[in-house]
């Protein structure tokens, strides 16, 4: 395998661990709080859309974002209610906003643009175009560090840089602001939070505000950046693979890095077989690599990697003792 | 789970009992849905075409789940619709129980063959249409590497990818076809974001010219193949149009062809295994103004004399589904 198919690879698997990593940090927070959200799914796959629509209706990708980010929101606000206000079961809601989001998006998707669940393809303004980050033309030539700066890290959508961004913001928000030990808190203790006076069902709020939001950006993303329009069931079940990713990297940050760029390895891997056949002089089918993320969660489940203890309140709504 | 039965069974009868005049008759899409852009869109637009022409209507339902195939099977029958047009494969077997018990009622199904009496069966030769699309790509590739990216892997799919690579075998021996799947899961058909980074990936082989068999996976396909400046072919339906000039043809299958000769044939149809193919244009390339600029006068007379030859029986292609293996192409 030569430097240029290698730069290939890790720029292929970067496209592919971004969504990934914004649903993963966005799980991250969410479950952090104590509320599981398996909804993560449902939120990318309504923003995908809503950002899809609105772009290819104004023609301004920002709005679409905008779109993406308040319909992902709003699914959280319905996860919200339905679990922290109601007490209801977070699988359930969960589960029900992932069939939510599949049904609505494709009925309204033929209502409004009658292309049988799809957005017309975006053009020009309406689509995220790749930023070339400066000097990125001058390095090029320059052996070693010049295509991994001009064709690795340059040369991205704007959302690839704010979700890598997010990684040490995240981290620093959980583990260096008074919020963020909250918020952690209200995750492992949630009595104890409320006997210090802090709300918890603010602080659940607001964990599961910020998990939208990213969703929304991960759903943009797939629909506006990696792709020029919607299809229904795009998000393909990128949701399930971060919470997989999420349980792989133990809900911290840097690990939740780590995990989704091996994830995205796997899923550029397995679009290039012989790259895999020329490395391994085997012929690996594809579908091995794509079931990888899955078989790694279960193994680390099962307590041979290493364990994964989620947060201890996690999954249980916030009764107020009398 | 009775409850949940119950409740298809209400929701499907609301959905049949509109409507009961005698002898219409009736299709039925399978769950990719009526509007897929695609292979139910297209037998829609048949049974419209039908409609329109003859002033007759048509009964319809969207299958919502696996348990529905027989049960819609058998509520129309009971209803008197006449023939019954079903598309996919999938109905292959709901099909073999029901069609029996209705002896008087002609069924229709497209993509599978069922050995009934009251049963005509159309399959499509798209190894012959694959065929010629792939004639085109290696005369449009500059790079002598084509590639094909199907959907979900299953044989279908494969025969698409084996006519392909004959193809473009046929024209230049020394050509790469470099072919991958999308994925093994019916979320196979509906990856645009994989579609994209396989296309890239073929890219960097340097593959110039790539056909796209994966449904909704496709427009992910031909999207990033506009984007980044090579050529792609679509599928089932005519394609051109989503990027005119990008796009180098469309494999045609005319599932539309199908239905609406079902429909006009009507009850008393004759049965038996209809094959649509090159010769009784059931299957073929498209041509039109998105991408005439593209297509050369050689490239079309190449193509046409292949399909006379086909149509001849003179050439034979080769498909996959007969054997499971394919001469030009390892999987």
């Amino acid at each position: 395998m030569d430097y240029t198919t290698l730069i290939q690879l890790l720029d292929s698997t970067v496209r592919l661990a971004t969504p990934l990593l914004l649903a993963c940090l966005a799980g991250l927070f969410s479950e952090r709080a104590g509320i599981f959200d398996i909804g993560l799914e449902g939120k990318m796959l309504i923003a995908a859309f809503f950002s899809a629509a609105v772009a290819a209706l104004t023609g301004s990708v920002w709005l679409g974002l905008g779109a993406g980010i308040l319909s992902s929101l709003s699914l959280s606000a319905i996860h919200g209610v339905a679990s922290i206000t109601f007490r209801g079961n977070q699988l359930i809601s969960g589960v029900a906003i992932n069939f939510l989001a599949a049904g609505m998006t494709v009925l309204i998707a033929q209502d409004w643009f009658k292309q049988g669940g799809r957005t017309p393809s975006l053009m020009g303004g309406a689509r995220f175009e790749t930023i070339t980050l400066p000097w990125a033309e001058a390095l090029a030539p320059v052996p070693i560090i010049g295509p991994l700066y001009a064709d690795l890290i340059s040369g991205h959508p704007i959302l690839v840089y704010i979700a890598f961004a997010c990684v040490p913001l995240t981290w620093w928000i959980l583990f260096r602001t008074r919020f963020g030990l909250r918020l952690r808190a209200v995750g492992e203790n949630p009595a104890a939070v409320d006997t210090a006076g802090v709300s918890v069902v603010g602080l659940r709020y607001a964990a599961v505000a910020i998990c939208g939001v990213l969703c929304g950006l991960a759903g943009a993303y797939l629909s506006t950046a990696l792709q020029a329009g919607f299809v229904k069931d795009m998000s393909a079940g990128r949701g399930f693979i971060a919470l997989a990713a999420l349980i792989f990297a133990k809900w911290r940050p840097w690990y939740a890095l780590w995990a989704t760029l091996l994830f995205g390895l796997f899923g550029a891997l397995e679009t290039r077989p012989d790259v895999i056949e020329a490395l391994t002089s085997l012929k690996v089918q594809g579908q091995l690599l794509g079931a990888l993320p899955y078989v790694m969660t279960v193994i680390i489940l099962a307590g041979f990697v290493g364990k994964a203890i989620p947060p201890r309140a996690g999954g249980e709504p916030y009764v107020k003792e009398r | 789970m009775t409850l949940m039965t119950k409740f298809l069974g209400a929701s499907a009868a609301l959905a049949l009992g509109a409507g009961a005049a005698m002898a219409e008759p009736a299709l039925i899409f399978d769950l990719g849905g009526k509007f897929d852009k695609s292979f139910n869109e297209a037998a829609f637009s048949g049974a419209q075409r039908w409609a329109e022409e003859t002033g007759g209507e048509f009964r319809e339902i969207e299958l919502q789940s696996e348990a529905q195939r027989e049960q819609a099977l058998r509520r129309f029958a009971e209803s008197g619709a006449n023939p019954i047009v079903m598309t996919g494969f999938a109905f292959g077997d709901a099909l073999g129980q029901v069609a029996a018990d209705y002896p008087e009622t002609d069924f229709v199904i497209i993509d599978m063959v069922v050995d009934e009496p009251n049963v005509r069966s159309v399959v499509f030769n798209e190894h012959e249409g694959s065929y010629l699309v792939g004639m085109m790509a290696a005369q449009a590739s500059e790079s002598g590497t084509v590639g094909f990216i199907g959907g979900m892997d299953i044989p279908l799919i494969r025969k698409f990818a084996c006519g392909y690579a004959q193809g473009v075998k046929a024209i230049d021996p020394d050509a790469e076809v470099i072919a991958n799947m999308t994925g093994t899961t019916p979320a196979a058909w509906n990856d645009p974001v994989k579609g994209s980074e396989l296309t890239k990936a073929q890219i960097a082989q340097g593959a110039d010219v790539i056909y796209a068999a994966a449904g909704g996976t496709g427009v992910g396909v031909l999207q990033t193949a506009a984007d980044e400046g090579i050529l792609s072919i679509g599928v089932d339906s005519n394609q051109n149009h989503l990027h005119p000039g990008k796009v180098l043809t469309s494999m045609l299958k005319r599932v539309d062809n199908a239905v609406y000769q079902a429909m006009s044939d009507g009850p008393g149809m004759e049965k038996g295994f209809n094959v649509m193919g090159v010769a009784n244009e059931g299957v073929g390339v498209a041509m039109d103004d998105n991408n005439k600029d593209l297509v050369s006068a050689e490239m079309k007379a190449s193509v046409d004399e292949a399909a006379a030859k086909i149509a001849s029986g003179e050439l034979k292609v080769h498909d996959y589904m007969s054997d499971d293996s394919c001469p030009d192409l390892s999987f």
